[in-house]
C-alpha cells in the first residue's frame, strides 16, 4: 500500500470502475428481459413484469420501456458530465490557484429548470391515461367475477358464478365463445393486509380488510403463471404463493364441472374418513358433501386436483402430505395450522382418505 | 491563525453589518406550538374521519354530547377555559408595567378559570364512563373522544403546573418586571392550548353531531 | 487567566476516567453532544449492518434454512427501524449540532440543555427498542423484538395479530427517541433563526444552514403527526380502542395515511442532510463558489414545502381512485425538479473548478452518481403503472438503498471524512479512506444493483425465503457478494478511525482552505468556539479573508 497510485493508474481504474458499473445496473434490463425466455404455453422462467401475457400487463410494459428510455437518457446525460468533471477539471499537480469563480447565470439555470419541467409534464399525461385505463372500477363486459380473499397465509378462490371455492390456485379461461374473457377479481381481506401480484397478469393491488378492492386482469395467452402475496403479513408472508392456471376454453369447462361436484365418497378410506370427522379437520376445513364444513383454511373438496399444499410450500405429493398432517409447523413454520398430535398410523389413515378426494 | 479581525484591513470596507433582533425564546415557543398543532391536528384529522363510521347501535355523539340539549356543561366550561385568556393577558401587561400585586391576582383568576375547566372536564367524563358506560374500548366514537379530550386535558393539566408554579414563585416574592417576556412566552402555551380547545370543541361537539 | 492548551481550551489536572465520564454525561455543550450522536450513530449503523449481513446470508440460496422465518421478520424490522431512527436521525442531528452554530458564528444553540434532553432522550429510546430483545416475551412467550416492519402496517400490528409486547417496545422506543428530535429540530431552527453573528442575513447564510433550517423544520412539522399516530395504536393495543382495529370498524388505511405522511417527508429529512454536507465539500474541492445560490436555496425550500403533500405515492397499491393516484403522481415528479436542480447545480460547481480529490470529495462524487441513480428510480416508481408492477418488491429495495445508502451513508461519509480534523485535530488517512471508498462504491453496487432486476424478476421485499423455480438465484447471490466486500470497506473506516485518533497527522484549523467559519478557529475549537463573535459579509467569510482583492461580497 506504500507505493503511490500514479494518476494514469488511477484513471484506468477509474475508468475501468464506471465501466464496470454502468455495465452492472443497465446491461441488467436487457439481461433481465433475457432471462425470461418463453416456454410453452406462455410460461416463463421467472414471474417476470417483462413478459406480459396479459392485456393491462402490457400496457404496463410499453409505458415502462418510455420511462425506462426518459431516465436511462438523463442518467447518461448526467453521469457523462460527472465522469466528464473528473477527468477534464482535476487539479493539475503544481496548481494552487483558485479557479475562476463562476457564482451562476440565469438563463442556463432557466434552461436546467424549463427542460426537466417539460419532460415531467409529457410524462405525467402519458402515465395518467394508462392509469384511467387499467383501474377499472367496475367490470368491463363480459367479465368473469372472482372473488380473491386474503388469509394468513394463503388464497381463497371464490366463483360466485358457478358457486364454488377453492385454494391457493386460480383457475380461469382465456377464452369464453371464442372471445377474450377480462378477470374481474374483487379483492378482500379477511385478516391484516395482503397484496395479490402476478406479474405476468397484471400489476398488483393491496388486498385489506374492511376495504374491497379490484383488480382487472385479461389474459392473452394460455399457461401457468406465479406470483406471490406482495404486502407483508406476517411469519411466513414468503410462503404465500399465487398460482394462476390459464385454461383453453373447452378444458376451463370442465375444471369447473369437476370443481361443482361433491366430494368424491370412497368406502375403501372409511377409516380415514372417520378420523378426519372425529378431529378438529373439520372445525376448519370444508369438504362438500360431508359433514366438515369450517371456513378458516382451504376448501379440501378437490384438495387432489391442485399440484402444491401451504400456498405453495410444497408440492402435492403424498410424502408431503404426510408429512403437514402429521405436523404442518415442519414445513411452513408459524402457520396457523397446528399440530393435531395424531399416531402414524391416523397420518396414514387421514392421508389415503385425502388422496381420494380427486 | 488568521483571525476575522482582519477583515478591517481589506482595501475596501463593506459596510458594517447589523446584528439580529429576533427573540430566541419567542421563537422556540412558536416552533413548540407549531409542532403540537401537527399533533392535534392529526388526531383531529383522524377523529373527523371516523365521524359516523361507527355501526348503528353502539353510543352515537348525539346521545351524549349534544350541546342544544344540554348546553350548560360544557359550554359553561369553555367560556372559563376561554376567558382564562383574557386574564392571562391582563396579568402579563401588569408584570412588564412592574404591578406585581395586580399580576398576581389575575395570574390567580387564570388558574382557578383553568382549574374550573379541568374540573368540568372530570366531571363530563364521569358521566360519560360511569352514567353513560362511555369508555376508550366501546367504539370508534369512544376512543376518539378520549384520546383527543384527554390529549386536550393532559395540555391543560401542564399548563396549570406551569401557571402555578409562576404562582408559588410570585408568592415567594421571587417575580420581578424583568420576568414578564419569560411569563409572556407561558401566556403563549396557554393561548394555544385555548386554541386547540375552539377546535377540539368544533369538531368534537359541533361537527361530531 | 488560567493557561490553554494547544487548542486553546484551559489546560485542566489530568482528569479521571470516572472525571471524564462526568464531564461527557452532564454535558451541555453543542459539539460534545454531536459527537456523542454522531458516534451513537455509527454504533447502531454497524448492529444495523449487522443485521443486513445475517438478512442477506440467509437470502444468498433458495429454500434456505439459516434463519427462522420469525428471525427474518424481526431482522428486516429492527434493521429499517436502526437505520432510519438510529442511524439516520442522530448523524444528521448530530453532524448539524457540531456545525450549524460555527458555520453561523455562534457559541452554541439556542437550548444547550434542551440539546442535552434530545440526545438522551434518542439514546434511551433507541435502547428501550433494543430492549425489546429481552424484554418482549409478554405473557405467552411471544415476542421477542418487533417483526411488524419499519412500517408497522395495522391491523398486523394489532393485538390479535401481534401478541406480546414486542411491537409495544417498537412504539415506545420511537416515540422517546422522536420527541428528542423533535426537541432538537425545534432547537436548530431557533438557533439559526435568532443566533447568526452579525451580517449573516438569510441569503448570506451557507447552503448548508439553509437545509438544515427547512430539515428542522421538516422534523418540526411531520414528526407529531408520526407520535399521534403511535399513540392511537399504543391506545388500540393497550387499552382496547379501536382506532386501526378492523373488526371494530377501525381503518388499515388510516394508518398508512397517517405513516406515510410522515414517512415521506422524513426521507427528505433524511436526504437533505446529504445534500447539505455536499453542497459545502464539492465548491471547497473545486475551488469554485457554488453555482446558483439562490436557486438552490429556492430548490431547498420548494422540496421542504411538496415533501409533504406527496405521501399518497407508498399507497399506489392500496387500491384509491385513479384520480387521487394520478394527482399524487403528479406531485411526486414535481418533486423531481427541484431535486434535478440541485444536481444540476452540483455538477455545474463541478465544470470549470480545479478539482482535487480528496477522500471527501471522492465520496461526493460518489454521492452524485449513485444519488442520481437512486432519484432516477424514483421517478420510474413515480409512474404508478409501473409502480403497481414494482412497489413492495426488491426494485424498491434497491430504489431506497441507492437514495439512503448511495446518498445519504456516501454523503455522511464524505462529511466524516471533511470534518473529522475539525473535530479532532487530526486528519484521517487518505490512502486508508480511498481503499474504504472503492470497496464501498464497488460493494454497493454489486450488493444493491442486482436488486432492480429481482424486483423485476417478480421478487417481493420481506420474503424470508424463495424457491429455486424462480429465476432470483443469481441476483440474489450477487447481492450477497456485494454486503462482503462492503464489510471490507466499513472495516477500513474503522481501522483508519482508530489509527488516525492515536496517531494521524495534525489537521491544523484549515486543512481543506475552506471558506466557511468552522474553519476560521482552532481544531478542535475551543469551548466557546470564536474568541470573538466573527462578523460576515458574505456567504464564505473566509474567502473574502483569504482574497481581499476580490471578495465576495463585491457580488452578491
Amino acid at each position: 500500500m506504500s507505493r503511490r497510485i500514479t494518476p494514469a493508474s488511477r484513471r484506468s481504474l477509474l475508468r475501468g470502475i464506471a465501466i464496470a458499473m454502468l455495465a452492472a445496473i443497465f446491461l441488467a434490463v436487457p439481461e433481465a428481459w433475457a432471462t425470461a425466455p418463453i416456454c410453452e404455453n406462455g410460461a416463463t422462467a421467472s414471474p417476470t413484469m417483462f413478459a406480459p401475457r396479459s392485456v393491462p400487463a402490457k400496457m404496463i410494459l410499453d409505458l415502462s420501456w418510455l420511462v425506462w428510455g426518459i431516465c436511462f437518457g438523463i442518467f447518461l446525460i448526467m453521469e457523462g458530465l460527472i465522469i466528464l468533471c473528473i477527468f477534464k477539471y482535476r487539479r493539475a499537480k503544481d496548481d494552487d490557484t483558485e479557479a475562476p469563480q463562476i457564482y451562476g447565470s440565469n438563463p442556463i439555470e432557466l434552461a436546467w429548470t424549463i427542460v426537466p419541467t417539460l419532460i415531467v409534464f409529457v410524462l405525467f399525461l402519458v402515465s395518467a391515461r394508462t392509469i384511467f385505463e387499467i383501474e377499472k372500477t367496475s367490470a368491463p363486459e363480459g367479465s368473469l367475477e372472482i372473488t380473491v380473499i386474503g388469509h394468513q397465509w394463503w388464497w381463497e378462490f371464490d366463483y360466485p358464478e358457478y358457486g364454488f371455492v377453492t385454494a391457493n390456485e386460480l383457475h380461469v379461461p382465456a377464452t369464453r365463445d371464442g372471445k377474450r374473457v377480462p378477470i374481474y377479481l374483487t379483492l378482500e381481506s379477511n385478516d391484516v393486509i395482503h397484496s395479490f401480484w402476478v406479474p405476468q397478469l397484471g400489476g398488483k393491488t393491496d388486498v385489506v380488510p374492511n376495504h374491497i378492492n379490484h383488480l382487472w386482469l385479461e389474459p392473452t395467452m394460455t399457461g401457468t403463471y406465479v406470483g406471490q402475496c406482495a404486502e407483508y403479513c406476517g411469519t411466513q408472508h414468503a410462503n404465500m404463493l399465487i398460482t394462476v392456471v390459464v385454461h383453453p376454453e373447452e378444458e376451463f369447462e370442465k375444471w369447473v364441472a369437476h370443481q361443482k361436484t361433491e366430494a368424491v365418497d370412497d368406502d375403501t378410506v372409511a377409516v380415514g374418513r372417520d378420523l378426519f370427522q372425529r378431529t378438529a379437520c373439520i372445525n376448519c376445513h370444508t369438504i362438500r358433501g360431508t359433514v366438515a364444513n369450517g371456513t378458516f383454511a382451504p376448501d379440501l373438496t378437490h384438495l387432489m386436483s391442485r399440484s402444491v399444499i401451504g400456498s405453495g410450500v410444497v408440492s402435492n405429493t403424498a410424502d408431503n402430505l404426510a408429512i403437514w398432517v402429521y405436523d404442518p409447523q415442519i414445513l411452513k413454520p408459524g402457520c396457523r395450522m397446528p399440530s393435531m398430535k395424531l399416531t402414524k398410523k391416523d397420518v396414514t389413515e387421514i392421508v389415503q382418505y385425502l388422496l381420494t378426494l380427486k | 491563525m488568521t483571525t476575522l479581525k482582519a477583515q478591517s484591513m481589506t482595501v475596501q470596507a463593506p459596510p458594517e453589518p447589523k446584528s439580529q433582533l429576533l427573540n430566541s425564546g419567542k421563537c422556540g415557543m412558536l416552533c413548540l406550538i407549531v409542532s403540537e398543532i401537527a399533533f392535534f391536528g392529526t388526531l383531529l384529522a383522524v377523529y373527523l374521519f371516523y365521524i359516523g363510521k361507527d355501526p348503528v347501535g353502539t353510543i352515537a355523539p348525539s346521545d351524549v354530547l349534544d350541546v342544544s340539549v344540554a348546553p350548560m356543561k360544557v359550554v359553561f366550561n369553555s367560556i372559563f377555559l376561554l376567558t382564562s385568556s383574557i386574564w392571562i393577558t391582563l396579568a402579563v401587561r401588569c408584570l412588564a408595567r412592574g404591578n406585581i400585586m395586580g399580576f398576581a391576582l389575575w395570574w390567580l383568576l387564570t388558574i382557578l378559570f383553568g382549574a374550573e375547566f379541568l374540573v368540568g372536564t372530570g366531571m363530563e367524563w364521569y358521566g360519560l364512563i360511569a352514567v353513560e358506560g362511555l369508555t376508550i374500548r366501546t367504539n370508534l366514537f369512544g376512543s376518539g373522544f378520549f384520546t383527543v379530550v384527554g390529549f386536550h386535558a393532559a395540555h391543560v393539566t401542564i399548563g396549570l403546573f406551569l401557571l402555578s408554579l409562576v404562582f408559588v414563585l410570585t408568592c415567594l416574592g421571587k417575580m420581578h418586571k424583568r420576568h414578564a417576556e419569560k411569563v409572556e412566552l407561558l401566556s403563549w402555551y396557554w393561548h394555544f392550548v385555548d386554541g386547540i380547545w375552539i377546535a377540539v370543541f368544533t369538531i368534537v361537539y359541533i361537527l361530531g353531531n | 487567566m488560567t493557561a490553554l492548551d494547544h487548542s486553546g481550551n484551559p489546560l485542566r489536572a489530568k482528569a479521571t476516567f470516572l472525571g471524564r465520564m462526568h464531564e461527557w454525561v452532564s454535558t451541555a455543550d453543542h459539539k460534545k453532544l454531536g459527537v456523542m450522536y454522531v458516534t451513537t450513530g455509527l454504533l447502531f449503523f454497524l448492529i444495523g449492518g449487522l443485521e443486513a449481513t445475517m438478512m442477506r446470508w440467509q437470502l444468498a440460496v433458495p429454500d434456505s434454512s439459516l434463519l427462522s422465518p420469525s428471525d427474518f421478520n424481526r431482522l428486516f424490522t429492527m434493521h429499517g427501524t436502526t437505520m432510519v431512527f438510529l442511524v439516520g436521525m442522530p448523524i444528521l442531528l448530530g453532524v448539524a449540532n457540531y456545525i450549524i452554530p460555527m458555520q453561523i458564528g455562534a457559541r452554541d444553540l439556542a437550548f444547550p440543555r434542551l440539546n442535552a434532553f434530545g440526545f438522551w432522550l434518542f439514546l434511551f429510546g433507541g435502547l428501550l427498542l433494543y430492549f425489546s430483545y429481552f424484554g418482549a416475551q409478554g405473557l405467552y412467550g411471544m415476542g421477542s423484538s418487533p417483526d411488524v416492519g419499519w412500517f408497522a402496517y395495522a391491523p398486523l400490528t394489532e393485538r390479535t395479530y401481534s401478541r406480546g409486547h414486542s411491537t409495544d417496545y417498537w412504539i415506545l422506543g420511537l416515540l422517546v427517541s422522536s420527541f428528542g428530535s423533535i426537541a432538537t429540530g425545534i432547537n436548530l431552527i431557533t438557533t439559526i433563526l435568532t443566533m447568526r453573528c452579525p451580517g449573516m442575513t438569510l441569503m448570506k447564510m451557507p447552503v448548508m444552514v439553509w437545509v438544515m433550517l427547512i430539515d428542522a423544520i421538516l422534523i418540526m412539522i411531520a414528526m407529531p403527526p408520526l407520535a399521534a399516530a403511535q399513540v392511537m395504536l399504543l391506545f388500540d393495543r393497550l387499552m382496547g380502542a379501536h382506532f386501526f382495529d378492523v373488526q371494530g370498524g377501525g381503518s388499515a388505511i388510516l394508518w398508512q395515511n397517517l405513516f406515510w405522511f410522515f414517512g415521506h417527508p422524513e426521507v427528505y429529512i433524511l436526504i437533505l442532510p446529504a445534500f447539505a454536507y455536499v453542497s459545502e465539500i464539492i465548491p471547497v474541492f473545486c475551488r469554485k463558489v457554488i453555482f446558483g445560490y439562490p436557486l438552490m436555496v429556492a430548490a431547498t425550500v420548494s422540496i421542504g414545502f411538496i415533501s409533504l403533500g406527496v405521501w399518497v405515492h407508498h399507497l399506489f397499491a392500496l387500491g384509491l381512485s385513479p384520480m387521487v393516484n394520478t394527482i399524487f403522481m403528479g406531485s411526486t415528479m414535481l418533486i423531481a425538479i427541484p431535486t434535478g436542480l440541485k444536481m444540476f447545480n452540483w455538477v455545474g460547481t463541478m465544470i470549470g473548478g480545479k478539482i482535487r480529490f480528496d477522500t471527501p470529495m471522492l465520496f461526493s462524487t460518489g454521492f452524485l452518481a449513485l444519488f442520481l441513480i437512486g432519484g432516477l428510480t424514483g421517478v420510474m416508481l413515480s409512474v404508478v403503472p409501473f409502480d403497481w408492477q414494482v412497489s413492495d418488491s426488491y426494485f424498491v429495495v434497491g430504489h431506497f438503498h441507492y437514495v439512503l445508502f448511495g446518498g445519504l451513508v456516501f454523503a455522511i461519509f464524505a462529511a466524516i471524512y471533511y470534518w473529522f480534523p475539525k473535530v479532532t485535530g487530526k486528519m484521517l488517512s487518505e490512502t486508508l479512506g480511498k481503499w474504504q471508498f472503492w470497496l464501498l462504491f464497488i460493494g454497493f453496487n454489486l450488493t444493491f444493483g442486482p436488486m432492480h432486476v429481482s424486483g423485476m424478476l417478480g421478487m417481493p421485499r420481506r420474503i424470508y425465503t424463495y424457491h429455486a423455480d424462480r429465476g432470483w438465484e443469481l441476483w440474489n447471490m450477487l447481492s450477497s457478494i456485494g454486503v462482503l466486500v462492503q464489510i471490507a470497506g466499513v472495516t477500513f473506516f474503522v481501522w483508519n478511525v482508530i489509527q488516525s485518533l492515536r496517531k494521524g497527522k495534525d489537521a491544523g484549523a484549515d486543512p481543506w482552505d475552506g471558506w466557511t467559519l468552522e474553519w476560521a478557529t482552532t481544531s478542535p475549537p475551543p469551548e466557546y468556539n470564536f474568541e470573538e463573535i466573527p462578523k460576515v459579509y458574505s456567504c464564505r467569510p473566509l474567502w473574502d479573508l483569504k482574497h481581499p482583492e476580490d471578495p465576495d461580497w463585491k457580488y452578491e
